[in-house]
């Protein structure tokens, strides 16, 4: 086994080492407040989701109006 | 030689306490769970979008989609050797990119609206200006060794790609340089979001694993794990503290970034088809998720259920997106067509 190869590989685990202490270091929040800020944001911007509440033919920009009118 | 091996002994056992140590912390916080919250929330019943628009225009399959920030042009891709950016208000074609490459993957739009980038198989990023009188190359971006997935511009300036060569890169389009390169995720990388505020991104990977990151430093700053198969497509929760992953294993995810971990999954039985794209509606509620199986399922994203589905396609669905402005969701597939929902 050549030096190299077990340099190359201490580098890789002591990176391993780092990236897993700075992601255990992370604060973490309860799942109930966090499940009910993502419930309450979804709650509150409700009315301004269109594909949830619908989209009166008239508004729709995808839909060619109804009625086309010739001079 | 033994000094070396007591090293990397101690070392693998330092991971090992530390991954211990991160499953202990997010156990700690599990306290609830989305069902619990969402208990009370009144369901969204049946969610029936109409075809508004099929269109037609590539000659093979669709690997890519992306709305641009005006919510009316949209640019897709198809390995027939072509972008084509269309008016989704006259379902028009505007303007066809040739591309030198047909084995194209991905395709973007910079929120001016100047500038559509795409890539694939070349393992080059090519950005083009589109107001320009014909399509001009812009830049060439050539250092990925892997196919690009996927790209995402934060402005005319800057973009950030994710490649099959396991990193994702941050490029500077003055000089046509890398910026950053994020280096961490240990199999390709499929697909990226930007943050809301576009000081982080998340991608996933092959390794089905999905990671965030901070744009500038390019550091890791967590992984969330669960899935059992590749991560084909990931977005953001609208307020930025969540993320919707989609994989092969046929699943979707939510994980929340505050938690550090998974707050409810997407599955059902009758569904064993991979999920190869995802999007949201305007209020985070409704998930559109593209599958193998030709559709496009729309799940509850409180409630975990599926309530409705959009049916058309021949073929794979590959992409979908909805517009900033929430007024519609676009499908495209392997079909050759691109279909307009709302």
């Amino acid at each position: 086994m050549s030096n190299n190869n077990a340099s190359n590989n201490l580098i890789i685990a002591q990176r391993a080492v780092k990236q897993l202490r700075l992601e255990a270091s992370v604060r973490r929040i309860k799942v109930s407040q966090a499940a009910d800020d993502l419930k309450n944001f979804c709650l509150q911007n409700a009315t301004r989701d269109p594909l949830l509440m619908g989209i009166p033919s008239s508004d729709n920009p995808f839909r060619p109006p109804k009625s086309c009118s010739l001079f | 030689m033994a000094a070396e091996k007591a090293e990397m002994d101690a070392l693998k056992k330092e991971c090992d306490g530390l991954r211990a140590q991160i499953e202990a912390a997010r156990k700690a916080v599990n306290d609830g769970s989305m069902s619990a919250s969402a208990g009370g929330v009144e369901a969204v019943g049946r969610v029936q979008l109409k075809l508004r628009k099929n269109l037609k225009g590539h000659l093979a399959k669709i690997y890519a989609m992306h709305w641009s920030a005006d919510s009316r042009q949209m640019v897709s891709a198809s390995q027939d050797g072509k972008l084509l950016i269309w008016d989704t208000f006259t379902g028009n074609k505007l303007t066809a990119v040739p591309l030198k490459s047909a084995w194209v993957m991905s395709v973007a739009f910079a929120p001016s609206g100047n500038l559509v980038a795409s890539g694939g198989l070349d393992n080059i990023c090519t950005v083009y200006n589109i107001k320009a009188a014909s399509p001009k190359t812009l830049r060439e971006l050539d250092a990925h060794t892997g196919y690009l997935s996927c790209s995402r511009f934060l402005s005319d300036s800057e973009i950030i790609t994710a490649s099959g060569d396991t990193t994702c890169c941050l490029w500077d389009l003055e000089t046509g340089k890398q910026k950053v390169v994020f280096t961490n995720h240990i199999g390709d990388c499929m697909s990226l979001a930007l943050s809301p505020d576009e000081n982080s991104f998340i991608s996933g990977a092959c390794d089905s694993l999905a990671k965030l990151w901070d744009i500038r430093s390019g550091t890791c700053k967590q992984t969330f794990s669960g899935h059992t198969s590749d991560i084909n497509a990931i977005a953001f929760f609208p307020s930025g503290n969540a993320i919707i992953t989609g994989s092969d294993d046929c699943s979707c995810k939510m994980y929340d970034l505050r938690a550090d971990q998974e707050v409810i999954g997407y599955q059902d039985t009758s569904l064993n088809a991979g999920v190869t794209s995802v999007a949201l509606s305007n209020s985070g509620r409704l998930i559109f998720a593209g599958y193998d199986d030709f559709n496009c399922h729309i799940w509850d994203s409180l409630k975990g259920e599926k309530v409705g589905v959009l049916s058309g396609h021949d073929n794979r669905v590959s992409c979908t997106g909805v517009p900033a402005d929430g007024m519609g969701v676009c499908t495209g597939s392997w079909d050759s067509f691109l279909k307009l929902w709302n």
